[in-house]
């Protein structure tokens, strides 16, 4: 008997959406307009930006102008050409960690709400509990035991978006794994293994990719709120939190550009992310609602 | 169902804290000793220090111990206040000193961003859902994605060049003017210029506040504007509002009922938005030097003095599941259909 189900593509909510007149679309369309220009600025980085972001390339403090686009900072540095490089620091940071958090949530939130029992109820109390923990609080007792560096602020940040993905994943399971397609894959006696990675999980796609937007938005927030703090980056690594930072003293003496520019493009990339979150969820409660 | 009274629900709700505290207590207290770095050797950073001198500094911080002696002795110690002394200079001053001077900031911090983020998001909220489908709703909706994505130093740095520097009308740091004194009864400086009658320090004190409590109130706002907007919505769609709208009750009277009903999820959220709330206060008082708990774990970091940041995260455990606590008994009590 032919008992498989043609697994759906994690992407293929978001090409549906694309492609439907549903109500949302202009929302995700600028918001993947937003996202699509960082991750273009990021990978292009070395053609893109003018000058060297960690040299000293004119005299301090100069305004923005054609030469330089959004001014130089304290010490000279290209604050565009700052921004530049740093879109990748932030990408690389709010990736990976989104990855390590979605890898450890998602199959322990499967896991825990097909299961049930002593399992469930114990994980289900940590990860409320770390749930109810000021996320930022966290990451930064984190990211200041490991020290400054990319990869440790990652690791913080991906630890406290794990009880995202888990009550997520774990609320829809309970809800999936009681419809008559699972007690179907049941009497055909398919392993349990199986029916939670081929029959749940992909009816999970379009969560997991609005659990994804969202979260990504936010970790974007974190990430720059541990690297204002110095937690992130050491210099001369450009990064835009850390850049917002150095440049509050000047700011207030008239010095606009070097906190403007940073800070305007956390609130971009994040807000990009958002408005692909919003944009699917929308879609998601409606397609709920029919 | 026996109905056994709201006492009891408060009882049984409060010893339900007790676990949440012990799992964060555990995962801090795991999360600072398994990580890789000695954090005395953090504390010192590359200076040579004499071998009896670490362990004089190790004994300090409790770290000669087993793990699971030091795991209960701590625990023991911060059920009865004691948070440990410092690592860093001023080195040996009890963290709970700090605590008791710093806390009181954050907590009035949080008030008035708490308070004015559910103003903005109740009165955005409501405008959105009573012109709903108008440009002024896609407005609103607009407003609380821009709102929440709002980087907190970026826009209270904003606000200070614009309200301290360019109109120069609003202080940009510090919580009251050094130039007032201010005897300190609860360390909530509006409160005690009201208790103690002294009108400067009151003035003084609600303008340091003013762009601090705004930059994190506009911050959080996003969240309640669009569910009281959804809310609001649904409950003006309800067939009690028509038979009200059929009666010919006043549109404003309409309007404060359909707003009742639809706070009531807004409570819920306001429990949940205290954790973003607190994880906000740390960056907003490092824009505005305000000298709460996050400044001084901020301080910290600096110096590595890691009995200090671990101090103040436990506290804020106990202080996240006593708000949870609140929110929660607050909620039974103006929800009657909740059972307990």
């Amino acid at each position: 008997m032919e008992t498989r189900i043609k697994p759906k593509s994690l992407l293929s909510p978001l090409a549906k959406q694309l492609t439907s007149r549903l109500p949302g679309r202009g929302l995700l369309l600028a918001g993947l307009a937003i996202v699509l220009l960082f991750i273009g600025m990021a990978v292009f980085a070395p053609w893109i930006s003018p000058y060297d972001p960690t040299k000293m390339v004119d005299k301090p403090f100069l305004p923005p102008s054609l030469k330089h686009l959004m001014g130089t900072n304290r010490i000279g540095q290209d604050v565009f050409s700052r921004i530049v490089w740093g879109s990748r620091i932030v990408l690389y940071v709010v990736f990976s960690a989104t990855l390590l958090s979605m890898a450890i949530g998602i199959p322990l939130g499967l896991l825990s709400g097909y299961r049930g029992g002593k399992i469930d109820r114990v994980l289900s109390m940590f990860m409320d509990s770390m749930y109810s923990f000021p996320a930022l609080i966290l990451a930064i007792a984190i990211a200041a035991v490991l020290g400054p560096s990319p990869m440790n602020t990652a690791i913080a940040i991906a630890f406290v978006y794990i009880p995202t993905y888990f009550r997520m994943i774990r609320g829809q399971t309970l809800s999936i794994k009681n419809q008559l397609f699972i007690d179907a894959a049941h009497a055909l006696g398919i392993p349990d293994k199986r029916i939670m990675l081929r029959h749940i999980l992909p009816n999970l796609a379009h969560t997991i990719l609005v659990v994804f937007s969202l979260s990504v938005a936010d970790a974007i927030l974190t990430e720059a709120g541990l690297s204002f703090l110095g937690l992130s980056v050491t210099p001369p690594t450009p990064d835009w939190g850390y850049d917002l930072r150095v440049g509050q003293p000047f700011f207030l003496n008239g010095q606009w550009w070097l906190v403007f520019f940073p800070g305007l493009s956390v609130m971009l990339l994040a807000m990009g992310f958002a408005l692909i979150g919003e944009a699917l969820s929308e879609r998601l409660s409606l397609a709920q609602s029919i | 169902m026996a109905k056994k009274g709201l006492g009891y629900y408060i009882v049984v709700r409060a010893l339900m804290i007790i676990p949440t505290i012990l799992i964060l207590y555990t995962i801090v207290f795991i999360l600072l000793r398994i990580l890789p770095g000695n954090p005395i050797l953090a504390v010192v950073g590359t200076r040579n220090i004499p071998p009896e001198q670490l362990k004089h500094l190790e004994h300090l911080a409790g770290l000669d111990k087993p793990l699971i002696i030091q795991y209960f002795d701590y625990l023991w110690n911060v059920l009865h206040g004691n948070f440990g002394v410092t690592l860093a200079s001023p080195m040996g001053v009890p963290v709970i000193n700090y605590i008791a001077t710093r806390f009181p900031a954050t907590l009035e911090l949080t008030i008035w961003g708490f308070t004015f983020s559910v103003i903005i998001g109740l009165v955005t909220g409501m405008i959105a859902a009573l012109k709903r489908g108008s440009k002024i709703d896609t407005g609103m909706r607009i407003y609380s994605i821009v709102a929440y994505t709002l980087f907190i130093p970026w826009f209270g740095m904003i606000l200070q060049y614009v309200f301290g520097v360019i109109l120069g009308v609003l202080p940009t740091g510090g919580r009251i003017d050094p130039r007032i004194s201010l005897q300190t009864i609860t360390g909530l400086y509006v409160l005690d210029s009201i208790l103690t009658g002294n009108i400067p320090a009151l003035i003084s004190s609600i303008k340091h506040l003013i762009l601090p409590g705004l930059t994190l109130g506009i911050v959080l706002s996003g969240a309640y504007t669009r569910l009281v907007r959804n809310n609001m919505v649904d409950v003006l769609s309800m067939d009690f509002i028509r038979s009200y709208k059929a009666r010919g009750i006043p549109r404003y009277k309409i309007t404060w009922y359909a707003l009742k009903n639809a706070f009531i999820p807004v409570i819920t959220l306001m429990g949940l938005q205290f954790a973003i709330l607190l994880g906000g206060a740390i960056l907003t008082e490092t824009t505005f030097s305000w000298p709460g708990m996050g400044t001084f774990i901020v301080d910290r970091i600096e110096y590595r003095d890691y009995n200090s940041i671990q101090g103040a995260i436990i506290f804020f455990a106990f202080f996240v599941a006593v708000i949870s606590l609140i929110v929660d008994v607050i909620y039974a009590l103006l929800d009657p259909r909740i059972k307990y």
